[in-house]
């Protein structure tokens, strides 16, 4: 009995000082830890004001005008005009290219390491991929330089290129007068590899997701793997999986220095994917150091860079939703 | 507490001497900060580590473009300011600025035609200003075969490259093109980036070089040196005298004796001058320095003018050995002049010549 007591008397509470949580310690750490927090969103919205700011003086001029002008000329003198419409189409259509050539081999990838690959080699396949997105862009670009470029100049457009430009309805695509083999094709091809990791290793994460037990119910009904990744996996991930490109569709959406080395650099509007462009990003990296502050061309490059902060936070916003439910 | 104080006191006894050199060193070398132009980034880096020794100025350059430069002698962040476009006489005046030139540099047209030797290809201004409009499209062109009977031409498609990144060499470039050609002059114009009507832009003279390296059918133009340095193959070219020269150092010697410098800003203009053996693509390079520096700059201009002074006298050959052509000994005497009479410091006193 007694001893009941005393052992109840030990699990009450300690009444003894405690410190108490408002110390300045804590209000210190406290508001370290906020201000970090909002540091983040303070920087983010430092960065749309400086660059609209920047931007001001062309968007004054050219209005929304800017955005379907094809004409940059930074000439200075009445010739001086600027219009972002290369620059935007060649970003759009390199990243949607890299994409159109990245998702297939991606979920090659994803297929292989989840339904075929025996398990001792899914872990250093794993690790590959995910290395492989670690690379710094600058070495995507002079390997791309230097191996992709004449590789497209000598084994695709000088071996296939009239063959494909001769093809009904759709040779237009390919019919160019440009044979140094910086295009907006080698561009997107650099891309391509640049954001199949992301998209590899994404499409993995979520495969894996899919409960086993749908899986092997499709399987205990007599399905052929195929119809189970086809009709099963896919159903279950597709929106996961559309987040996943999403993610790798911003990627390429502001890549510069890969895209600067091989897309040829011409403020043209391209009539084929053999053609030279260029892109927002490598435009503002090409033509920054020598603007003038102040002058109509460095806000031109503002107002690209603008718009291409507007078309990356759209796409970024986009996959982020589409993920929500893997994210959470 | 006893120890403390033994390692105090030999701490300032080995402390003491260190910063009696250190005040000996700072008296004698004096660092002077510059920023701009790409195109002579190599001679002012050989004369930097030269004149650290002989004239005890540290130079500290950064190549990061004309504009840049230009923008950060505007803003005053630096000593001095280089550019190879001049600024007008109303620029100067609006930011407080003397220009001054310091070598002058020619840009040379480097081929990829397998077969064709250094220096065999001849082009006509009126060739090259087609070839870059796009309106010739291959080697085999009658027009070209007319003035290059002597060697055989490769059936090709030409391949044009040019400067993605805006630069003083692609200023140089279109200027001799607007000069020579009309139908440039009203297209794409002199700047430094245009519209080029076709071609490819690749990044730096390395990139360029590259691209032409590549691509069989290519051409290009770099600065001389670059080319040079990099054996890479460059043309002739006719002259205003209706010559056929070679890009080597006596016919840029030759443009740069006709250079009239009797303008303001020392803007001299080489681009296309008479002359038997001028090479017509020549122009100078040149440097900012405020003419009223702030307090704490004065001292960083002075030494800026004593580094050109010691450069002016003893940086010609090694300008030269870079492909650079030195200005002549005439102009040199006028910067200095010019120097005396428009740098002032905060109080307007002359700062040039320097005393001691």
């Amino acid at each position: 009995m007694q001893q009941t007591v005393a052992a109840t008397s030990t699990q009450a509470p300690p009444t003894g000082e405690r410190i108490r949580a408002s110390s300045l310690g804590d209000r210190i750490f406290e508001g370290l830890c906020t201000g970090a927090g909002y540091l983040v969103l303070l920087t983010l919205g430092a960065i749309i004001v400086t660059l609209f700011v920047g931007a001001l003086p062309a968007f004054e001029r050219y209005g929304a005008g800017f955005i379907w002008s094809t004409e940059w000329n930074p000439v200075e003198d009445h010739r001086e005009a600027y219009g972002g419409a290369v620059a935007i189409f060649g970003t759009i259509v390199s990243a949607i290219l890299a994409i159109v050539f990245a998702v297939p081999v991606a979920f090659g990838i994803a297929f292989y390491l989840t339904e075929l690959a025996p398990s001792w080699l899914k872990r250093p396949v794993g690790t590959a991929i995910e290395l492989l997105a670690a690379v710094p862009s600058i070495i995507y670009g002079m390997w791309g330089l230097f191996v992709v470029v004449p590789f497209v100049q000598m084994n695709i457009q000088l071996t296939f290129g009239e063959a494909l430009a001769a093809l009904p309805l759709v040779g237009f695509i390919f019919e160019t007068t440009n044979f140094a083999g910086t295009s907006l094709f080698t561009a997107s091809l650099v891309l391509a590899i640049m954001i199949l990791p992301f998209i590899a290793a994404t499409m993995r994460d979520v495969f894996e997701q899919v409960p086993p037990v749908y899986k092997e119910s499709a399987y205990g009904v007599g399905a052929t793997r195929w119809e189970v990744v086809s009709k099963v996996v896919i159903p279950y991930t597709r929106i996961s999986v559309v987040g996943g490109i999403m993610l790798g569709l911003g990627r390429a959406l502001g890549e510069t220095m890969a895209v600067t080395f091989v897309i040829g650099n011409a403020n043209r509007m391209p009539n084929s994917i053999f053609d030279a462009s260029t892109t927002i990003a490598s435009v503002v990296a090409m033509e920054f150091p020598e603007s003038l502050a102040g002058s109509l061309k460095q806000s031109s490059l503002f107002a690209l860079g603008f718009l291409l902060f507007l078309i990356s936070f759209i796409v970024l916003a986009t996959s982020r939703w589409l993920l929500r439910s893997r994210l959470k | 507490m006893n120890r403390r104080t033994l390692l105090l006191g030999t701490g300032a006894a080995l402390a003491a001497p260190i910063v009696l050199t250190h005040r000996v060193a700072l008296a004698q070398q004096a660092t002077i900060t510059g920023a701009g132009a790409t195109f002579p980034r190599p001679v002012y880096e050989r004369w930097g580590t030269q004149a650290r020794e002989a004239a005890g100025i540290q130079l500290n350059y950064q190549s990061i473009g004309s504009g840049g430069g230009i923008n950060q002698i505007t803003n005053r962040t630096v000593d001095f300011g280089a550019t190879d476009a001049p600024l007008s006489a109303d620029q100067l005046r609006e930011r407080n600025l003397l220009q001054f030139p310091t070598v002058m540099g020619s840009v040379v047209l480097i081929v990829n035609l397998p077969g064709v030797a250094d220096n065999a290809l001849r082009l006509t201004p009126e060739l090259v200003a087609d070839i870059f409009l796009g309106k010739i499209t291959r080697w085999s062109d009658a027009r070209i075969a007319e003035t290059n009977r002597e060697i055989r031409i490769p059936n090709l498609p030409i391949s044009v490259a040019y400067r993605a990144d805006a630069s003083g060499t692609t200023s140089v470039f279109t200027n001799y093109l607007s000069r020579v050609s009309t139908e440039w002059q009203q297209g794409p114009g002199a700047g430094t980036s245009v519209r080029w009507p076709v071609g490819n832009g690749a990044r730096g003279n390395e990139g360029v070089s590259n691209a032409i390296r590549n691509t069989p059918g290519a051409i290009g133009y770099t600065e001389n040196a670059y080319a040079t340095v990099n054996r890479l193959i460059t043309t002739q070219l006719r002259n205003k005298a209706g010559r056929f020269v070679q890009p080597v150092m006596a016919s840029f010697q030759a443009a740069a004796a006709q250079a009239d410098w009797n303008r303001p800003g020392f803007a001299a203009d080489l681009i296309d001058l008479n002359g038997e053996n001028t090479w017509p693509i020549v122009a100078p390079t040149f440097i900012l320095l405020p003419t009223n520096p702030v307090a704490d700059r004065v001292a960083g201009s002075r030494a800026t003018m004593r580094f050109f002074d010691w450069a002016f006298r003893s940086g010609a050959q090694a300008a030269t050995s870079l492909e650079y052509i030195p200005v002549p000994g005439t102009v040199h005497d006028a910067v200095r002049a010019a120097w005396a009479e428009q740098v002032r410091g905060p109080g307007g006193e002359r700062l040039w010549p320097v005393a001691g």
